[in-house]
Protein backbone atom coordinates (compact mmCIF):
# COMPACT_ATOMS: atom_id res chain seq x y z
CA UNK A 1 0.00 0.00 0.00
CA UNK A 2 2.84 2.30 0.63
CA UNK A 3 3.47 3.70 -3.61
CA UNK A 4 5.59 6.19 -5.03
CA UNK A 5 3.62 9.24 -5.11
CA UNK A 6 4.26 12.83 -6.09
CA UNK A 7 5.02 13.31 -2.62
CA UNK A 8 7.35 10.55 -2.23
CA UNK A 9 9.06 12.35 -5.33
CA UNK A 10 8.90 15.74 -3.72
CA UNK A 11 10.51 13.59 -0.45
CA UNK A 12 13.37 12.51 -2.54
CA UNK A 13 13.82 16.02 -3.89
CA UNK A 14 13.89 17.35 -0.62
CA UNK A 15 16.60 14.71 0.75
CA UNK A 16 18.28 15.71 -2.32
CA UNK A 17 18.61 19.03 -1.37
CA UNK A 18 19.34 18.59 2.21
CA UNK A 19 22.22 16.05 0.98
CA UNK A 20 24.03 18.40 -1.47
CA UNK A 21 23.50 21.56 1.09
CA UNK A 22 25.18 18.97 3.56
CA UNK A 23 28.20 18.08 1.46
CA UNK A 24 28.98 21.75 0.35
CA UNK A 25 32.39 22.05 2.63
CA UNK A 26 33.27 19.14 0.22
CA UNK A 27 32.71 20.95 -2.96
CA UNK A 28 34.32 24.29 -1.18
CA UNK A 29 37.29 22.08 -0.61
CA UNK A 30 37.79 20.99 -3.98
CA UNK A 31 37.45 24.36 -5.66
CA UNK A 32 39.51 26.17 -3.49
CA UNK A 33 42.14 24.03 -3.60
CA UNK A 34 42.13 24.06 -7.45
CA UNK A 35 42.73 28.18 -7.50
CA UNK A 36 45.66 30.12 -7.33
CA UNK A 37 47.42 31.97 -4.47
CA UNK A 38 46.07 35.29 -6.00
CA UNK A 39 42.48 34.09 -6.57
CA UNK A 40 42.21 32.35 -3.30
CA UNK A 41 42.17 35.99 -2.00
CA UNK A 42 40.51 37.17 -4.32
CA UNK A 43 37.74 35.45 -5.46
CA UNK A 44 34.68 34.39 -3.08
CA UNK A 45 34.43 31.22 -1.61
CA UNK A 46 31.43 29.20 -3.58
CA UNK A 47 33.22 30.30 -6.78
CA UNK A 48 34.61 28.32 -9.46
CA UNK A 49 38.22 28.87 -10.05
CA UNK A 50 38.91 30.72 -13.22
CA UNK A 51 40.84 28.22 -14.92
CA UNK A 52 41.91 24.86 -12.85
CA UNK A 53 45.51 25.24 -11.24
CA UNK A 54 46.78 22.43 -10.29
CA UNK A 55 50.03 24.64 -8.53
CA UNK A 56 49.20 23.80 -5.29
CA UNK A 57 49.37 20.22 -5.88
CA UNK A 58 52.91 20.20 -7.16
CA UNK A 59 53.97 22.19 -4.47
CA UNK A 60 52.97 20.28 -1.65
CA UNK A 61 53.83 16.81 -3.45
CA UNK A 62 57.26 18.19 -4.24
CA UNK A 63 57.74 19.69 -0.83
CA UNK A 64 61.03 18.41 0.54
CA UNK A 65 62.53 18.00 4.43
CA UNK A 66 61.07 16.40 7.78
CA UNK A 67 57.83 16.77 7.11
CA UNK A 68 57.70 16.31 3.37
CA UNK A 69 54.14 15.09 2.10
CA UNK A 70 55.47 12.64 0.08
CA UNK A 71 57.59 10.79 2.28
CA UNK A 72 54.57 11.10 5.45
CA UNK A 73 52.69 9.27 2.76
CA UNK A 74 54.98 6.73 2.33
CA UNK A 75 55.49 6.43 6.16
CA UNK A 76 51.52 6.16 6.85
CA UNK A 77 51.29 3.51 3.69
CA UNK A 78 54.17 1.43 5.45
CA UNK A 79 52.33 1.72 8.71
CA UNK A 80 48.97 1.14 7.60
CA UNK A 81 49.98 -2.21 5.46
CA UNK A 82 52.16 -3.24 8.22
CA UNK A 83 49.73 -2.87 10.75
CA UNK A 84 46.58 -4.57 9.04
CA UNK A 85 48.82 -7.64 8.04
CA UNK A 86 49.82 -8.31 12.01
CA UNK A 87 46.20 -8.28 12.62
CA UNK A 88 44.94 -10.28 9.88
CA UNK A 89 47.13 -12.68 10.79
CA UNK A 90 47.45 -12.93 14.57
CA UNK A 91 43.88 -12.10 14.46
CA UNK A 92 42.70 -14.80 12.91
CA UNK A 93 44.99 -17.39 14.54
CA UNK A 94 43.71 -16.42 17.89
CA UNK A 95 40.33 -16.06 16.93
CA UNK A 96 40.32 -19.49 15.12
CA UNK A 97 42.02 -21.42 18.24
CA UNK A 98 39.63 -19.60 20.47
CA UNK A 99 36.73 -20.24 18.50
CA UNK A 100 37.41 -23.56 18.13
CA UNK A 101 38.62 -24.62 20.80
CA UNK A 102 36.37 -25.21 24.08
CA UNK A 103 38.48 -25.12 27.08
CA UNK A 104 38.12 -22.91 29.87
CA UNK A 105 41.52 -20.75 29.15
CA UNK A 106 39.94 -20.07 25.66
CA UNK A 107 36.50 -18.65 27.36
CA UNK A 108 39.09 -16.62 29.45
CA UNK A 109 40.94 -14.89 26.33
CA UNK A 110 37.91 -14.43 24.91
CA UNK A 111 36.00 -12.10 27.76
CA UNK A 112 39.75 -11.03 27.98
CA UNK A 113 38.93 -9.66 24.38
CA UNK A 114 35.69 -7.92 25.24
CA UNK A 115 37.33 -6.29 27.79
CA UNK A 116 39.35 -4.75 26.13
CA UNK A 117 37.40 -3.32 23.30
CA UNK A 118 35.72 -1.69 26.25
CA UNK A 119 38.63 -0.40 27.37
CA UNK A 120 39.25 3.09 27.21
CA UNK A 121 43.07 3.37 25.72
CA UNK A 122 43.91 7.26 27.20
CA UNK A 123 44.98 5.77 30.82
CA UNK A 124 47.48 3.39 28.72
CA UNK A 125 49.62 6.08 26.11
CA UNK A 126 51.73 6.89 29.27
CA UNK A 127 52.86 3.94 30.29
CA UNK A 128 53.47 2.49 26.57
CA UNK A 129 54.85 5.90 25.50
CA UNK A 130 57.53 5.45 27.89
CA UNK A 131 58.19 2.16 27.65
CA UNK A 132 58.26 2.20 23.71
CA UNK A 133 60.83 4.91 24.10
CA UNK A 134 62.57 2.41 26.53
CA UNK A 135 62.97 0.09 23.97
CA UNK A 136 63.82 2.57 21.01
CA UNK A 137 60.45 1.81 19.36
CA UNK A 138 59.49 5.61 19.16
CA UNK A 139 59.84 7.65 16.33
CA UNK A 140 59.94 4.68 13.93
CA UNK A 141 56.98 2.67 11.71
CA UNK A 142 57.93 -0.74 13.12
CA UNK A 143 57.45 0.63 17.02
CA UNK A 144 54.16 2.49 15.48
CA UNK A 145 53.27 -0.96 13.15
CA UNK A 146 53.69 -2.77 16.86
CA UNK A 147 51.58 -0.62 18.67
CA UNK A 148 48.62 -0.89 16.50
CA UNK A 149 48.67 -4.48 16.29
CA UNK A 150 48.38 -4.46 19.88
CA UNK A 151 45.87 -1.75 20.56
CA UNK A 152 43.91 -2.88 17.73
CA UNK A 153 43.95 -6.95 18.24
CA UNK A 154 41.34 -7.39 20.71
CA UNK A 155 38.77 -5.67 17.58
CA UNK A 156 40.24 -8.32 14.80
CA UNK A 157 39.71 -11.38 17.33
CA UNK A 158 36.37 -10.41 17.74
CA UNK A 159 35.50 -9.99 14.24
CA UNK A 160 37.22 -13.68 13.28
CA UNK A 161 35.80 -15.21 16.20
CA UNK A 162 32.59 -14.10 15.72
CA UNK A 163 32.70 -15.02 11.86
CA UNK A 164 34.16 -18.51 12.52
CA UNK A 165 31.31 -19.32 14.84
CA UNK A 166 29.43 -19.22 11.29
CA UNK A 167 31.87 -21.85 9.90
CA UNK A 168 30.67 -25.40 10.06
CA UNK A 169 33.67 -27.10 10.13
CA UNK A 170 33.41 -29.34 8.01
CA UNK A 171 35.93 -27.83 5.83
CA UNK A 172 39.09 -28.39 7.82
CA UNK A 173 37.92 -31.73 8.67
CA UNK A 174 37.48 -32.91 4.83
CA UNK A 175 41.21 -31.02 4.58
CA UNK A 176 42.81 -33.06 7.63
CA UNK A 177 40.84 -36.48 6.44
CA UNK A 178 42.64 -35.55 2.86
CA UNK A 179 46.18 -35.25 4.46
CA UNK A 180 46.50 -31.79 5.50
CA UNK A 181 48.28 -30.73 8.72
CA UNK A 182 46.52 -28.08 11.11
CA UNK A 183 48.44 -25.61 9.30
CA UNK A 184 47.68 -26.24 6.10
CA UNK A 185 43.66 -26.84 6.87
CA UNK A 186 44.06 -23.15 8.23
CA UNK A 187 45.88 -21.29 5.97
CA UNK A 188 44.60 -23.10 2.63
CA UNK A 189 41.38 -24.03 3.53
CA UNK A 190 39.74 -22.18 6.78
CA UNK A 191 41.44 -18.53 6.21
CA UNK A 192 40.57 -18.04 2.23
CA UNK A 193 36.76 -19.08 3.23
CA UNK A 194 37.49 -15.81 5.98
CA UNK A 195 38.04 -13.07 3.43
CA UNK A 196 34.79 -11.02 4.05
CA UNK A 197 36.35 -11.47 7.65
CA UNK A 198 39.24 -10.24 6.25
CA UNK A 199 37.59 -7.37 4.72
CA UNK A 200 36.02 -6.41 7.47
CA UNK A 201 39.04 -6.25 9.68
CA UNK A 202 41.23 -4.33 6.95
CA UNK A 203 38.97 -1.65 6.38
CA UNK A 204 38.11 -1.00 9.96
CA UNK A 205 41.99 -1.01 10.80
CA UNK A 206 43.11 0.38 7.73
CA UNK A 207 40.73 3.22 8.35
CA UNK A 208 41.32 3.97 12.11
CA UNK A 209 45.66 3.50 11.56
CA UNK A 210 45.28 5.70 8.52
CA UNK A 211 43.36 8.73 9.90
CA UNK A 212 44.67 8.38 13.64
CA UNK A 213 46.42 11.95 14.53
CA UNK A 214 46.50 11.38 18.11
CA UNK A 215 49.17 8.06 18.37
CA UNK A 216 51.51 9.23 15.49
CA UNK A 217 52.16 12.38 16.88
CA UNK A 218 52.91 11.19 20.22
CA UNK A 219 54.92 7.92 19.17
CA UNK A 220 56.24 9.75 16.58
CA UNK A 221 56.91 13.15 17.77
CA UNK A 222 59.62 15.18 16.77
CA UNK A 223 61.03 12.07 14.48
CA UNK A 224 62.14 11.78 11.50
CA UNK A 225 59.46 9.62 10.73
CA UNK A 226 55.99 11.19 10.17
CA UNK A 227 53.19 9.85 9.06
CA UNK A 228 50.52 12.17 6.55
CA UNK A 229 48.15 13.52 9.49
CA UNK A 230 50.71 14.78 11.55
CA UNK A 231 53.14 16.12 8.25
CA UNK A 232 49.40 17.59 6.93
CA UNK A 233 49.60 19.01 10.79
CA UNK A 234 52.72 20.62 10.72
CA UNK A 235 52.72 21.54 7.27
CA UNK A 236 49.60 23.45 7.49
CA UNK A 237 51.01 25.16 10.82
CA UNK A 238 53.46 26.76 8.69
CA UNK A 239 50.93 28.22 6.37
CA UNK A 240 49.30 31.02 6.68
CA UNK A 241 45.51 31.04 5.13
CA UNK A 242 47.35 29.82 2.16
CA UNK A 243 44.29 27.47 1.70
CA UNK A 244 44.60 26.10 -1.90
CA UNK A 245 47.80 24.53 -0.59
CA UNK A 246 46.36 23.44 2.73
CA UNK A 247 43.42 21.98 0.95
CA UNK A 248 45.44 20.68 -1.46
CA UNK A 249 47.39 18.70 1.22
CA UNK A 250 43.74 17.49 3.14
CA UNK A 251 42.40 16.53 -0.94
CA UNK A 252 45.77 14.29 -1.11
CA UNK A 253 45.23 12.60 2.28
CA UNK A 254 41.30 11.62 1.46
CA UNK A 255 42.04 10.35 -2.31
CA UNK A 256 43.62 7.11 -0.64
CA UNK A 257 40.81 6.59 1.51
CA UNK A 258 38.00 7.92 -0.82
CA UNK A 259 38.93 5.80 -3.97
CA UNK A 260 38.84 2.59 -1.71
CA UNK A 261 35.42 3.81 -0.17
CA UNK A 262 34.01 4.13 -3.84
CA UNK A 263 35.61 0.64 -4.77
CA UNK A 264 33.60 -1.11 -1.79
CA UNK A 265 31.34 1.57 -0.24
CA UNK A 266 28.80 -1.67 0.05
CA UNK A 267 31.66 -3.50 2.65
CA UNK A 268 32.55 -0.02 4.16
CA UNK A 269 29.43 0.60 5.41
CA UNK A 270 28.69 -3.30 6.73
CA UNK A 271 32.01 -3.00 8.26
CA UNK A 272 30.37 0.15 10.11
CA UNK A 273 26.80 -0.59 10.89
CA UNK A 274 28.11 -4.39 12.38
CA UNK A 275 31.64 -4.51 12.88
CA UNK A 276 31.45 -2.03 15.45
CA UNK A 277 28.13 -3.08 17.06
CA UNK A 278 30.10 -5.55 19.19
CA UNK B 1 30.59 -35.11 16.45
CA UNK B 2 31.01 -31.88 13.87
CA UNK B 3 28.17 -31.06 15.25
CA UNK B 4 28.67 -31.42 19.06
CA UNK B 5 31.88 -29.33 18.37
CA UNK B 6 30.07 -26.65 16.61
CA UNK B 7 27.56 -25.99 19.48
CA UNK B 8 29.85 -26.41 22.16
CA UNK B 9 31.83 -23.41 21.21
CA UNK B 10 29.21 -21.18 21.71
CA UNK B 11 28.90 -21.88 24.93
CA UNK B 12 30.77 -18.33 25.35
CA UNK B 13 27.20 -16.57 24.39
CA UNK B 14 24.11 -19.17 24.67
CA UNK B 15 23.77 -19.74 28.87
CA UNK B 16 24.31 -23.27 29.79
CA UNK B 17 19.98 -23.74 31.12
CA UNK B 18 18.97 -22.38 27.51
CA UNK B 19 21.17 -24.70 25.36
CA UNK B 20 19.29 -27.51 24.02
CA UNK B 21 22.62 -29.66 22.26
CA UNK B 22 24.50 -31.94 24.30
CA UNK B 23 26.42 -30.45 27.03
CA UNK B 24 30.81 -30.55 26.11
CA UNK B 25 32.36 -33.22 26.08
CA UNK B 26 34.00 -34.03 29.80
CA UNK B 27 37.44 -33.39 30.42
CA UNK B 28 39.92 -35.81 29.32
CA UNK B 29 37.63 -37.74 27.51
CA UNK B 30 37.65 -39.21 23.58
CA UNK B 31 39.99 -36.82 21.74
CA UNK B 32 38.35 -34.54 18.75
CA UNK B 33 38.28 -35.87 15.54
CA UNK B 34 40.64 -33.23 14.00
CA UNK B 35 43.28 -30.65 15.77
CA UNK B 36 41.92 -27.34 15.33
CA UNK B 37 45.40 -25.20 14.82
CA UNK B 38 47.54 -25.70 17.41
CA UNK B 39 46.68 -23.79 21.21
CA UNK B 40 50.31 -21.58 21.40
CA UNK B 41 49.21 -19.66 18.17
CA UNK B 42 46.83 -17.24 20.71
CA UNK B 43 49.80 -17.07 22.66
CA UNK B 44 51.46 -13.56 20.83
CA UNK B 45 48.03 -12.27 20.70
CA UNK B 46 47.19 -12.73 24.23
CA UNK B 47 50.84 -11.25 25.46
CA UNK B 48 50.03 -8.41 23.04
CA UNK B 49 46.60 -7.82 24.28
CA UNK B 50 47.49 -8.03 28.34
CA UNK B 51 50.78 -6.19 27.78
CA UNK B 52 49.29 -3.08 25.94
CA UNK B 53 45.60 -3.12 27.31
CA UNK B 54 46.13 -4.38 30.59
CA UNK B 55 49.73 -3.79 32.22
CA UNK B 56 49.47 -0.46 30.15
CA UNK B 57 46.17 0.55 32.30
CA UNK B 58 46.89 -0.80 35.14
CA UNK B 59 50.21 1.41 35.48
CA UNK B 60 49.23 4.51 33.85
CA UNK B 61 46.47 4.16 37.13
CA UNK B 62 49.29 4.02 39.14
CA UNK B 63 50.99 6.40 38.19
CA UNK B 64 48.13 9.08 38.25
CA UNK B 65 49.14 8.79 42.11
CA UNK B 66 52.83 9.86 41.52
CA UNK B 67 54.46 13.32 40.66
CA UNK B 68 56.88 11.89 38.02
CA UNK B 69 58.06 13.92 34.90
CA UNK B 70 59.53 11.08 32.99
CA UNK B 71 63.05 11.28 34.80
CA UNK B 72 64.59 10.94 37.58
CA UNK B 73 62.93 10.43 40.98
CA UNK B 74 59.41 10.28 41.79
CA UNK B 75 57.14 10.17 44.84
CA UNK B 76 53.61 8.53 45.61
CA UNK B 77 51.80 11.90 46.03
CA UNK B 78 48.42 10.54 46.56
CA UNK B 79 45.20 12.34 45.70
CA UNK B 80 47.23 15.37 44.73
CA UNK B 81 47.15 15.19 41.72
CA UNK B 82 43.38 15.10 41.93
CA UNK B 83 43.01 18.02 44.39
CA UNK B 84 44.59 20.03 41.80
CA UNK B 85 42.00 18.98 38.70
CA UNK B 86 39.13 19.91 41.10
CA UNK B 87 40.76 23.03 42.41
CA UNK B 88 41.75 24.48 38.91
CA UNK B 89 38.77 26.45 37.09
CA UNK B 90 40.36 25.74 34.00
CA UNK B 91 40.71 22.18 34.52
CA UNK B 92 37.39 22.32 35.62
CA UNK B 93 36.23 23.99 32.17
CA UNK B 94 37.98 21.14 30.63
CA UNK B 95 36.15 18.63 31.90
CA UNK B 96 32.58 20.54 31.17
CA UNK B 97 33.52 20.86 27.62
CA UNK B 98 34.53 17.49 27.32
CA UNK B 99 30.47 16.50 28.58
CA UNK B 100 29.45 19.32 26.09
CA UNK B 101 31.24 17.61 23.39
CA UNK B 102 30.34 14.15 24.15
CA UNK B 103 26.16 14.82 24.75
CA UNK B 104 26.14 17.37 22.34
CA UNK B 105 27.37 15.15 19.09
CA UNK B 106 25.32 12.35 20.58
CA UNK B 107 21.77 14.33 20.62
CA UNK B 108 22.65 15.89 17.46
CA UNK B 109 24.30 13.01 15.44
CA UNK B 110 21.42 10.94 16.56
CA UNK B 111 18.38 13.57 16.05
CA UNK B 112 19.99 14.14 12.72
CA UNK B 113 20.76 11.03 11.14
CA UNK B 114 17.51 8.90 12.54
CA UNK B 115 15.31 11.86 10.32
CA UNK B 116 17.65 11.17 7.56
CA UNK B 117 17.41 7.33 7.79
CA UNK B 118 13.67 7.67 8.03
CA UNK B 119 14.05 10.23 5.16
CA UNK B 120 15.28 7.49 3.00
CA UNK B 121 14.78 3.81 4.20
CA UNK B 122 11.85 3.51 2.16
CA UNK B 123 10.56 4.07 -1.24
CA UNK B 124 12.93 6.24 -2.33
CA UNK B 125 14.55 5.02 -5.73
CA UNK B 126 17.85 7.18 -5.38
CA UNK B 127 18.22 5.70 -1.46
CA UNK B 128 21.56 3.79 -1.83
CA UNK B 129 23.51 6.87 -3.74
CA UNK B 130 22.14 9.02 -0.80
CA UNK B 131 23.64 6.76 1.67
CA UNK B 132 27.12 6.38 -0.04
CA UNK B 133 27.49 10.16 0.00
CA UNK B 134 26.02 11.10 3.49
CA UNK B 135 28.50 7.91 4.74
CA UNK B 136 31.17 9.57 3.22
CA UNK B 137 32.69 11.81 5.54
CA UNK B 138 32.78 9.39 7.89
CA UNK B 139 35.85 7.43 6.18
CA UNK B 140 37.94 10.79 6.28
CA UNK B 141 40.91 11.81 8.74
CA UNK B 142 39.05 13.57 11.52
CA UNK B 143 41.88 16.11 11.28
CA UNK B 144 41.57 16.85 7.06
CA UNK B 145 37.71 17.58 8.18
CA UNK B 146 38.28 19.98 10.91
CA UNK B 147 40.59 21.78 8.55
CA UNK B 148 38.11 22.44 5.93
CA UNK B 149 35.75 23.61 9.06
CA UNK B 150 38.26 25.98 9.89
CA UNK B 151 38.26 27.18 6.28
CA UNK B 152 34.68 28.20 6.68
CA UNK B 153 34.63 29.21 10.59
CA UNK B 154 37.60 32.36 9.17
CA UNK B 155 36.88 35.42 10.17
CA UNK B 156 36.96 36.49 6.09
CA UNK B 157 35.11 32.55 5.58
CA UNK B 158 31.90 31.48 3.61
CA UNK B 159 29.85 31.28 6.70
CA UNK B 160 30.31 35.05 7.56
CA UNK B 161 30.19 35.81 3.65
CA UNK B 162 26.77 34.09 3.77
CA UNK B 163 25.66 36.22 7.05
CA UNK B 164 26.89 38.80 5.16
CA UNK B 165 24.73 38.29 1.77
CA UNK B 166 21.00 37.57 3.46
CA UNK B 167 21.86 40.62 6.03
CA UNK B 168 22.49 39.04 9.07
CA UNK B 169 25.76 40.71 9.75
CA UNK B 170 25.50 41.29 13.34
CA UNK B 171 25.55 37.70 13.53
CA UNK B 172 29.36 37.47 11.94
CA UNK B 173 31.96 36.79 14.53
CA UNK B 174 35.52 35.67 15.16
CA UNK B 175 34.00 32.06 15.37
CA UNK B 176 37.35 30.01 16.29
CA UNK B 177 38.42 33.19 18.54
CA UNK B 178 35.22 33.89 20.08
CA UNK B 179 35.24 32.12 24.06
CA UNK B 180 31.63 31.16 23.60
CA UNK B 181 31.22 30.15 20.23
CA UNK B 182 33.75 28.25 19.39
CA UNK B 183 33.15 25.20 21.08
CA UNK B 184 29.85 25.34 19.24
CA UNK B 185 32.12 25.51 16.09
CA UNK B 186 34.07 22.27 16.88
CA UNK B 187 30.34 20.60 17.77
CA UNK B 188 29.22 21.37 14.03
CA UNK B 189 32.56 19.93 12.67
CA UNK B 190 32.35 16.97 15.03
CA UNK B 191 28.46 16.47 14.06
CA UNK B 192 28.85 16.88 10.00
CA UNK B 193 31.24 14.00 10.33
CA UNK B 194 29.70 11.50 12.53
CA UNK B 195 26.13 11.99 11.28
CA UNK B 196 26.69 9.13 8.57
CA UNK B 197 27.47 6.96 10.65
CA UNK B 198 24.48 6.84 13.21
CA UNK B 199 23.01 7.55 10.15
CA UNK B 200 23.98 3.63 9.14
CA UNK B 201 23.24 2.34 12.38
CA UNK B 202 19.74 3.42 12.27
CA UNK B 203 19.72 2.30 8.49
CA UNK B 204 20.15 -1.34 9.63
CA UNK B 205 18.05 -1.33 12.51
CA UNK B 206 14.89 0.20 10.45
CA UNK B 207 15.47 -2.86 7.85
CA UNK B 208 14.09 -5.33 10.85
CA UNK B 209 10.64 -3.59 10.34
CA UNK B 210 8.92 -5.22 8.34
CA UNK B 211 7.23 -3.06 5.72
CA UNK B 212 3.75 -5.40 6.31
CA UNK B 213 3.31 -4.53 10.33
CA UNK B 214 4.07 -0.61 9.00
CA UNK B 215 1.02 -1.01 6.51
CA UNK B 216 -0.85 -2.87 9.05
CA UNK B 217 -0.74 0.12 11.87
CA UNK B 218 -1.53 2.65 8.83
CA UNK B 219 -4.59 0.73 7.36
CA UNK B 220 -5.72 0.99 11.22
CA UNK B 221 -5.01 4.24 11.30
CA UNK B 222 -1.97 4.90 12.75
CA UNK B 223 -0.36 8.33 11.52
CA UNK B 224 3.36 8.62 10.98
CA UNK B 225 3.99 9.91 14.49
CA UNK B 226 1.90 6.53 15.95
CA UNK B 227 3.68 4.11 13.50
CA UNK B 228 7.38 5.96 14.43
CA UNK B 229 6.12 5.83 18.20
CA UNK B 230 4.49 2.59 18.65
CA UNK B 231 6.45 0.17 15.62
CA UNK B 232 9.81 1.59 14.77
CA UNK B 233 11.37 3.30 17.85
CA UNK B 234 10.74 -0.42 19.50
CA UNK B 235 12.41 -2.36 17.00
CA UNK B 236 15.21 -0.02 16.50
CA UNK B 237 15.87 0.13 20.06
CA UNK B 238 18.81 -1.76 20.08
CA UNK B 239 20.17 0.41 17.30
CA UNK B 240 19.44 3.29 19.64
CA UNK B 241 21.57 1.64 22.50
CA UNK B 242 24.28 1.21 20.07
CA UNK B 243 24.41 4.57 18.29
CA UNK B 244 24.64 6.42 22.04
CA UNK B 245 26.84 4.41 23.87
CA UNK B 246 29.52 4.54 20.37
CA UNK B 247 28.29 8.18 20.10
CA UNK B 248 28.92 8.93 23.97
CA UNK B 249 32.81 6.82 23.75
CA UNK B 250 33.40 9.03 20.54
CA UNK B 251 32.50 11.88 22.09
CA UNK B 252 34.42 12.28 25.27
CA UNK B 253 37.44 11.27 23.02
CA UNK B 254 37.32 14.25 20.73
CA UNK B 255 41.01 15.63 20.24
CA UNK B 256 41.95 15.84 16.67
CA UNK B 257 39.64 18.80 15.78
CA UNK B 258 39.89 20.66 18.29
CA UNK B 259 43.98 20.98 18.02
CA UNK B 260 43.26 21.77 14.31
CA UNK B 261 40.27 24.29 14.81
CA UNK B 262 41.46 25.94 18.26
CA UNK B 263 44.57 24.19 19.24
CA UNK B 264 42.42 24.38 22.89
CA UNK B 265 42.15 28.34 22.50
CA UNK B 266 40.73 31.20 22.77
CA UNK B 267 42.62 31.34 26.34
CA UNK B 268 41.99 27.61 27.27
CA UNK B 269 38.14 28.24 26.39
CA UNK B 270 37.84 24.95 23.93
CA UNK B 271 40.24 22.24 26.54
CA UNK B 272 38.95 19.40 27.18
CA UNK B 273 40.72 16.38 29.13
CA UNK B 274 42.06 15.03 25.95
CA UNK B 275 43.66 17.84 24.92
CA UNK B 276 44.84 18.13 28.24
CA UNK B 277 46.59 14.94 28.89
CA UNK B 278 48.04 15.71 25.72
CA UNK B 279 49.65 18.92 27.24
CA UNK B 280 50.85 17.89 30.37
CA UNK B 281 51.85 14.96 29.71
CA UNK B 282 53.37 15.21 26.38
CA UNK B 283 53.81 18.91 26.16
CA UNK B 284 55.46 19.63 29.49
CA UNK B 285 56.15 16.60 30.71
CA UNK B 286 54.30 15.83 33.88
CA UNK B 287 53.41 12.21 33.06
CA UNK B 288 51.65 11.42 36.79
CA UNK B 289 49.78 14.55 36.38
CA UNK B 290 48.47 13.91 33.10
CA UNK B 291 48.19 10.07 33.81
CA UNK B 292 45.81 11.27 36.62
CA UNK B 293 43.70 13.37 33.94
CA UNK B 294 43.68 10.48 31.72
CA UNK B 295 42.26 8.13 34.80
CA UNK B 296 39.09 11.19 35.30
CA UNK B 297 38.93 10.51 31.58
CA UNK B 298 39.03 6.67 31.59
CA UNK B 299 36.00 6.84 34.91
CA UNK B 300 34.08 9.22 32.88
CA UNK B 301 34.06 7.16 29.76
CA UNK B 302 33.73 3.80 31.73
CA UNK B 303 30.54 5.45 33.68
CA UNK B 304 28.73 6.51 31.43
CA UNK B 305 29.17 3.55 29.32
CA UNK B 306 27.86 1.15 32.25
CA UNK B 307 25.01 3.69 32.39
CA UNK B 308 24.27 3.48 29.08
CA UNK B 309 23.67 -0.13 29.13
CA UNK B 310 22.18 -0.05 32.15
CA UNK B 311 19.32 2.45 30.96
CA UNK B 312 18.87 0.82 27.59
CA UNK B 313 18.53 -2.78 29.07
CA UNK B 314 16.60 -1.69 31.80
CA UNK B 315 14.08 -0.32 29.35
CA UNK B 316 13.77 -2.81 26.89
CA UNK B 317 13.11 -5.77 29.88
CA UNK B 318 10.42 -3.05 31.05
CA UNK B 319 8.89 -3.52 28.04
CA UNK B 320 9.51 -6.86 27.18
Amino acid sequence: MFRYTKLTALREVLVWIVTLVGLLPLYLLVVTSLKTDQEVLTTSAVALPSSVDFSAFVEVLTSTGRNSIPMSILNSVIITVGAIAGLVLLGSLTAYVIARRTRTWTNVTFYLVLIAIILPAQLGTVPLYIGARSVGLTGNALGMILLWIGILLPLSIFLYASFFRGLTTEYEEAAVIDGATPTQAFFRVVLPLMSPATGTVAILAGLIVWNDFFNSLIFLGGSETQTLPVAMYTYVGGLVSAWNKIFAVVIISMIPILAFYMFAQKRFIQGFAGGLKG
Amino acid sequence: MTVTTQDSTRTITVPPAARNTPPPRPRGGRKPLIQFGHWWWALPAVAAVIGVHYVATLTGGFFAFTNWTGLGDWDFIGLANFERIFSDPQLLGSVWNTLFLAFGSVILTNVFGLLYALAINRMLKTRYILRTLLFMPVVLSPLAVAYVWKFIFQFDGPLNGFLGLIGLEEFQKVWLADPTWSIWAILITVVWQQTGFVMVIYLAGLASVPIEVEEAAALDGAGIWGRFRHVVVPAIRPSIAIATTLGIIQGLRIFDQILALTGGGPAGATETLATEVYKQAFSLGQFGFGSSLALVLTLIILVFAILQQYVTRDRDAGKA
